[in-house]
């Protein structure tokens, strides 16, 4: 079990490097597809700035959740609901 | 009234209304091709941009921002009420949108109504969710919170079986014309919606507040701020998130991919004709939406985490083979008795085309199926080649129709596994006093974005690697499998036996 908590603190570093990861894809498929006149979706900068402004936060959110793992807060879940009030 | 009749009646109310919910929200959706038409035209930069925001902000941004409005209302003014309203603002805005005149009749006023009353939809459907799981999930004993819960879980895909089958029925009662016409059958849908939600808050306004947040409001232990607990409390946040990458996001890809990306690469890229790409779907979903309750059922037994797990890895494992055989089998040329491989029916189409012209074709296959094929003369010396550039408005063989209907039962099956026991898992994970807003906002950035995502990556992948037609199935099948190592590393098996705190 210890080993195993071990193994999840550090496979939550792995998701540090992907939520950047996303929002670079997600800014450089921004840059290649924005097109004036282009009738597609992926050519509409509307979309591409409600899409990273959505995005972003929730990749934030990964980033988070990635050092929450990696310090540990997910070795133990709570069992009951006082377990979630703040001391 | 007795337990199990009580019980009943809370899920029957709060399940009708949730249909009614998907349904209105749907409508907007299959019928966006006419709705842009009627009051989006393209030539008109001002409405192109208006339809851009009804389509992608009603379901990224304000699904997520009513699932906080109306969560913290229901953590703070209860459960009842808040289902209440979100019904009463889907219904009205639903019927209001199938009374609006068009933009020929009105102007740009037209494509501002629909976008406000688009984003109150959006609005609504981000409270009603949370909402309804909470209210049966509180009614529900604990060794039957995945029964009684799953049965939410059917009503989004009920709304999408109902939607489809409503379209289907006006369309298919007038001509193209009647339905197209200005203050046509398209509407139709619409105005139905307003008798369904009448009828649903009748049925809700009988329903009591759920006893768990009732006896917490005597107490006087109700949240004071249920958004600053949920998002701001460190031990409830890292659960929210949890809840999010562990379990939402993967299901949202599922969900999509097996309802409506299923549909349209049915439509969109093997080119079967509107009815049949909508019939498949009909019976895929009428015989996969037992399974909800089924999975349900199995979660109070076995645990939620393994089956919605097991879901999302079958989808990984299975949805390139399976859109690849769409592809296969949906080819004219895989069909038995292919018209085009009989050399007196190629002599005869041919015959008459001059070298290079493009002409269209109805043709029908020996063992039934139909397709237009739209052929192009190629060479003349020898035997006649022709080259055919592409078929549409195919009409499947039987078997193959059959074998889609299998197929896309499958993709669906996958759904249920993965959402049908959700409900029960996030209302496990949150105490009552911020339930309603702390499930209800993982819940919607799982399906509004993640899901809703599917066709945009879909289209952005498409373009990017054009050699390969499945490429978009790679974002779907990502997300699930991130989603897979997540849930399945940091989530925990364990029924919670107590949501009474």
């Amino acid at each position: 079990m210890k080993k195993f908590n071990v193994f999840k603190r550090y496979f939550g570093l792995v998701f540090l490097f992907i939520a950047p990861l996303i929002i670079y894809e997600l800014v450089n498929g921004a840059v290649q597809h924005i097109r004036t006149g282009g009738n597609k979706d992926i050519h509409n900068p509307v979309v591409w700035v409600i899409i990273l402004a959505i995005f972003t936060p929730v990749a934030i959110g990964l980033v988070i959740f990635g050092w929450y793992a990696y310090r540990g807060e997910y070795d133990w879940l709570p069992e009951k609901s006082q377990d979630l009030d703040e001391p | 009234m007795n337990k199990s009749t009580d019980i009943r009646t809370v899920i029957a109310a709060s399940s009708a209304g949730t249909v009614i919910e998907w349904y209105d929200f749907y409508i907007f959706g299959m019928l966006s091709t006419v709705i842009s038409k009627k009051f989006f035209p393209q030539d008109n930069p001002t409405a192109a941009l208006l339809n851009t925001l009804a389509i992608f902000a009603a379901g990224f941004i304000v699904r997520p921002f009513g699932a906080l409005v109306f969560g913290r209302l229901g953590d703070r003014a209860g459960r009842k009420y808040t289902f209440l309203l979100t019904l009463l603002l889907m219904g009205l805005s639903t019927f209001l949108i199938g009374c609006i005149p068009t933009y020929e009749e009105i102007g740009l006023a037209a494509p501002v109504l629909v976008l406000l009353l688009r984003l109150v939809q959006g609005l609504a459907l981000g409270g009603e969710y949370g909402g309804a799981a909470t209210y049966v999930a509180e009614h529900a004993p604990s060794d039957k919170r995945g029964l009684y819960t799953s049965w939410i879980q059917t009503t989004a895909t009920l709304g999408l079986f109902l939607a489809l089958g409503v379209i289907l029925v006006v369309k298919s009662s007038m001509s193209d014309s009647a339905f197209l016409a200005h203050w046509g059958g398209w509407r139709y849908p619409f105005w139905i919606s307003v008798l369904l939600v009448i009828l649903s808050i009748y049925i809700r306004l009988k329903m009591q507040e759920s006893p768990l947040f009732a006896r917490l409001k005597q107490q006087g232990k109700t949240s004071k701020n249920p958004l600053t607990e949920s998002f701001r409390h460190k031990a409830n946040f890292k659960m929210v998130l949890l809840a999010l990458f562990g379990a939402v996001m993967g299901q949202g890809v599922v969900w999509y991919t097996g309802q409506f990306y299923a549909q349209n690469f049915l439509e969109t890229k093997c080119h079967i004709n509107f009815e049949q790409s909508r019939t498949v779907m009909l019976w895929a979903i009428a015989l996969a939406t037992p399974f909800f309750i089924f999975f349900g059922w199995l979660s109070d037994r076995i645990g939620r985490k393994w089956i919605m797990m097991a879901g999302l890895a079958l989808a990984v494992l299975t949805y390139r083979p399976v859109f690849s055989v769409f592809l296969k089998d949906a080819d004219p040329k895989n069909w038995t008795g292919n018209i085009l491989n009989h050399p007196d029916s190629v002599k005869n189409i041919t015959a008459q085309l001059p070298l290079n012209a493009k002409t269209e074709k109805i043709l029908s296959f020996e063992k039934g199926g139909r397709a237009t094929a739209i052929l192009q003369k190629t060479r003349t010396q020898g035997d006649a080649e022709i080259l055919l550039a592409e078929f549409n408005n195919k009409t499947l063989p039987i078997p193959v129709y059959r074998k889609f209907v299998g197929l896309v039962f499958l993709l669906i099956l996958y759904v249920t596994m993965v959402y049908g026991p959700i409900a029960a898992f996030l209302v496990e994970m949150f105490p009552t006093r911020i339930r309603y807003t702390s499930l209800s906002l993982p819940y919607h950035i799982g399906n509004g974005i993640f899901g809703g995502l599917v066709p945009f990556i879909g289209l952005l992948l498409t373009s990017t690697f054009t050699n390969d037609p499945l490429v978009g199935l790679w974002y779907p099948m990502g997300v699930a499998g991130l989603c897979f190592v997540i849930g399945s590393l940091y989530l925990r098996n364990k029924i919670d036996p107590n949501i009474k705190d």
